[in-house]
């Protein structure tokens, strides 16, 4: 294989990894399920939220860190649910201390309850407080290029546009956007939320992203596990789409075969 | 007695208890957890040693499956 065929590997914050797709570890019928699902997906960095334990219920209740196999996995804890720095801030401290020093963080700073944007202006405010305090922080943002530099800028290892709302498998809505801040970067870019089945993995991934993150794409299809399957195929060769270089458009036909040499 | 508001609810432990006591009396030792009293983070070092006193707002969470 030649120089050019040959594809650079994924670096987060000094960390190389293998796979492009990152998956989430909610909405899964069981602990068993989410554990499935990861396996054929062929994640490197899984996402997990963190919670109140409940008091006074069973305590022996199985816990989902019991439940999978953590030294095949990047933990990425996020702040989903915030709405404000100072929550943001003190998930990831949380994170940190739970998780035993642990560095790596999704930064997600929630706007609105319906759509679930992300507040520019507060992310920035956070993920420069957790930059400062030594986090790696992986930031969640809308598709604007300015804000995703401006990220970029402040020393987040990586920056993850949305395609779409959370959860709502729209696909990619606005590629132009996401290509602008692919080429715009000197960090990883990741889809991060709206991708809805494996094409839409693969249109992400044909623009250039370094990966993608999803939860909701897997978790709610019919089949989860066989889903994780199709999007680690999809991200897969989509990747390597992006590194072939697709041929140009032509809005008219060009013969396959050659023209020379037919005996009719 | 002492009234601490343990996950925004109240409950009433002895007088003089520590954190490593509250999580044995919740069947919580050992497990993968972080604690907070008042906002603040307290290590599993020092929860042998930080005695919860009256009012004391404690958070105590864990890692769940997210997106």
């Amino acid at each position: 294989m030649s120089e050019k065929n040959l594809d650079n590997p994924l670096i987060i914050a000094g960390t190389t990894y293998t796979s492009r797709l990152l998956v989430g570890t909610g909405k899964y019928k069981d602990n068993e399920e989410t554990r499935l699902a990861l396996e054929a997906s062929g994640a490197e960095i899984i996402t997990i939220a963190i919670r109140r334990t409940n008091i006074g219920q069973n305590p022996d209740e199985p816990n989902l860190l019991d439940a999978l196999p953590l030294d095949k996995y990047t933990l990425l804890p996020n702040t989903a649910g915030c709405y404000n720095v100072d929550d943001a801030v003190r998930t990831c401290k949380l994170a940190r201390e739970l998780l035993g020093g642990h560095k790596l963080v999704k930064l997600e700073v929630l706007g609105d309850e319906k759509t679930l944007f992300p507040d520019a202006i507060q992310t920035l405010k956070a993920a420069q407080i957790l930059v400062d305090d030594g986090f790696d922080v992986m930031v969640y943002t809308n598709d604007d290029p300015l804000i995703a530099k401006e990220l970029e800028n402040i020393g987040c290892v990586a920056v993850m546009p949305l395609a779409a709302p959370i959860g709502s498998g729209l696909g990619i809505r606005n590629p132009y956007n996401i290509l602008t801040i692919i080429e715009n970067a000197n960090v990883p870019i990741l889809v991060d939320a709206g991708v809805g089945t494996a094409s839409d993995a693969a249109i992400a991934m044909e623009l250039g992203c370094d990966g993608i993150l999803m939860n909701t794409a897997i978790a709610a299809a019919q089949q989860p596990v066989l889903m994780a399957s199709a999007m680690r195929k999809a991200i897969e060769g989509g990747r390597e789409a992006f590194i072939a270089g697709r041929m140009p458009k032509k809005r008219f036909a060009s013969a396959s075969s050659p023209i020379e040499g037919t005996f009719f | 007695m002492t009234t601490i508001i343990l996950n925004g609810e109240s409950k009433k432990i002895s007088s003089d208890t520590t954190i490593e006591q509250l999580l044995l009396g919740l069947g919580l030792e050992n497990k993968r957890l972080a604690v907070e009293v008042n906002q603040d983070i307290i290590p599993r070092s020092h929860f042998v040693s930080h005695t919860l006193t009256e009012l004391d707002q404690v958070e105590i969470v864990q890692a769940i499956g997210g997106g």
